[in-house]
């Protein structure tokens, strides 16, 4: 008698962490068939419209052919302008938390904020550029839009330079001071050389993280039907383009969303990609 | 005696005099670098705060108008000029609560999956995959939810739960109405697709940080590998995982392109999960252009900072315990 309890409790228990076990193979299932779901359904709408028109034409009026050209040059002048704001500022910032103040309270003050900017919700980031940029100046320009998107550079850099720089061997700082090299040469010659495939990762990921963004560049940088490098003027930008393509009622104008959307979300794996191969890479040699 | 010192002055080599300079040279490179990092460190500080200010200076005016009324009014009304938050703040609240009720035992199970369960090298490409889903940009699920995941509830999972949830007294109203497709569920679980990376690879981060010794202990008393998971790993690791909802939550809160496309921007609380609403984001990210009047913009800057300050706060507390789990694991 007592041994059929203990059998079965045991065979309950057994039972339990069957289900248990058959629910988390469930679980990566469905995460990985979210991944093949979305990719998927990018790849076969977005694929057809995939042609060379698409990157050598204007975006068109509705009933017209035409291609993506204007926001694609607009999202890169974009994301060039945000990453030469944003990774000088994010650098700087990361190399006094992990150099000149590692064991400051202002370090791990900034390390804190910096990790709430970091998740900060990106449309809060387009209402302060307006604010400080567009209202100002009484017009939508490039120029905000550009700023917008190097607000949410700096965070992803600075949390990256000094993850990085934190990681370099102090013996290489003591042999650069024991020949007499100043600080801040050390810092710039040796300790960037040594972690410079790490800081290349935090701005590959902060291009990857931008070039997607929406919501910041919504009432910063606008939208442009036409081709404009007028960093002064409201420029296009593919997200954007998306977001007003996709929502419209126009067949064709919906068909060339998923055709840009296609092209970011493939720009941002390959980023993310490289970025991961470029952090392993580093630790093998 | 002191004339002979001077002359000696002159006799100082060359190279010497050059060595100074290029010392001079260095300190002063060093201390303008020294402060350069420094300034920018304190950018990052200005930086939020420049955030904070500019947002309370812009909603002045709605707050004036309006005062804490604001926060609990109903109405969403241009052409009276009248504005209430509290169907944004509830729509924000409950697609953020539908995805985490989703997200958050979902990741759990696929971190038990990844740690526990999971062949060593296949360990790596699976984590990444799910990460990936994390670099998805928001407006891709948005694009995706509007034409591909929308009509697929529309047509399988709101008629069913209509027909039979919707059935069941006290909670039927939750589920009634017609199956619009886009609304309050349907973003809420799109949402549950974007916060599922971060709950889940800073679950399996707190779940590898694990003392071994712990775990075998249990294994050697005979537990299951679910009981381990369920009685050692997750009360241990139970303050990072709570970091990591919370960090989740952050940014089911503030996701704003894959809301504004499914949720349908009715300004209006209705009893149906179903039926379509709004959130904070969405609502800027649809109106904001379009606003005309100063009251009308202060209105939805008003919106962003309220946005702002609760992610801000749900945002520290992620942190908070994440660095205390930190601080443990060394």
């Amino acid at each position: 008698m007592p041994e059929m309890i203990i059998d079965s409790r045991y065979s309950r228990r057994r039972r339990r962490n069957g289900v248990a076990t058959t629910l988390a193979f469930a679980a990566t299932a469905l995460g990985l068939g979210w991944l093949v779901l979305i990719l998927g359904a990018l790849l076969w709408k977005g694929f057809s419209g995939l042609s060379v028109a698409v990157f050598t034409e204007m975006t068109p009026p509705p009933g017209s052919a035409g291609g993506l050209l204007n926001p694609i040059f607009g999202s890169l002048m974009l994301t060039g302008l945000a990453v030469a704001i944003g990774t000088p500022i994010g650098i700087l910032a990361g190399t006094y938390m992990a150099e000149y103040g590692r064991y400051d309270k202002l370090t791990s003050v900034v390390r804190f904020i910096n990790d709430i900017l970091l998740s900060a919700p990106s449309i809060v980031v387009g209402l302060f550029i307006y604010q400080i940029m567009v209202a100002p100046m009484g017009h939508f320009s490039g120029w905000a839009g550009g700023v917008a998107l190097s607000v949410l550079v700096i965070p992803v850099v600075v949390r990256t330079t000094e993850d990085m720089l934190t990681l370099v061997p102090n013996a290489l700082r003591e042999a650069a001071t024991s020949i007499g090299l100043p600080r801040s040469l050390a810092i710039r010659h040796i300790c960037y050389r040594a972690a410079s495939a790490g800081m290349v990762t935090g701005v590959l990921l902060a291009v990857a993280r931008i070039s997607g963004e929406t919501a910041p560049l919504l009432f910063t940088s606008l939208n442009n039907q036409f081709w404009s490098t007028n960093l002064n003027q409201p420029i296009s930008s593919l997200p954007v383009i998306i977001f007003q393509f996709a929502l419209s009622p126009y067949h064709d104008w919906q068909a060339l969303a998923w055709t840009g959307a296609l092209i970011i979300t493939l720009a941002v794996l390959a980023l993310s990609i490289s970025a991961r191969a470029l952090v392993s890479s580093g630790k093998q040699s | 005696m002191v004339d002979v010192a001077l002359t000696g002055r002159v006799a100082i080599p060359a190279e010497a005099v050059t060595r100074m300079k290029a010392l001079a040279r260095f300190q002063f490179g060093d201390a303008l670098f020294r402060h350069l990092t420094r300034g920018a460190a304190i950018g990052v500080l200005l930086l939020l705060s420049g955030v904070i200010i500019s947002l309370i200076e812009g909603s002045l005016p709605a707050i004036r108008a309006f005062g804490f009324g604001f926060l609990w009014s109903q109405s969403w009304n241009p052409v009276t000029d009248k504005y209430g938050a509290l169907p944004a703040i509830y729509g924000t609240i409950l697609t953020s609560f539908i995805a985490m009720l989703i997200a958050v035992p979902v990741g759990l199970m696929i971190a038990f999956f990844l740690t526990e369960l999971c062949p060593k090298w296949l360990r790596r490409p699976i984590g990444i995959a799910i990460e990936l889903l994390a670099g998805i940009p928001s407006i891709i699920y948005g694009i995706w939810g509007l034409f591909i995941f929308a009509p697929f509830l529309q047509a399988t999972l709101q008629p069913f739960l209509i027909n039979t949830l919707g059935n069941v007294p006290g909670i039927g109203s939750l589920f009634s109405g017609p199956p619009y497709g886009i609304g309050m569920l349907t973003s809420g679980l799109i949402l549950a697709i974007m916060v599922l990376p971060f709950v889940t690879s800073i679950t399996r981060d707190v779940f590898e940080a694990v003392p071994p010794v712990l775990k075998e202990a249990a294994y050697g008393l005979g537990c299951t590998t679910w009981e381990v998971v369920r009685n050692v790993v997750l009360p241990y690791a139970r303050v990072g995982v709570i970091g990591g909802v919370m960090l989740g939550l952050g940014r089911a809160l503030g996701e704003t392109m894959a809301v504004t496309f499914v949720i349908g921007n009715a300004h209006r609380i209705s009893a149906s999960v179903l039926a379509p609403g709004t959130t904070i984001s969405a609502t800027i990210a649809n109106e904001f252009t379009e606003a005309v009047g100063d009251l009308y913009t202060s209105a939805l800057i008003t919106l962003g900072l309220i946005l702002f300050v609760i992610t801000f706060i749900v945002l520290a507390i992620a942190r908070y315990m994440l660095m205390r789990i930190e601080r443990r694991i060394g």
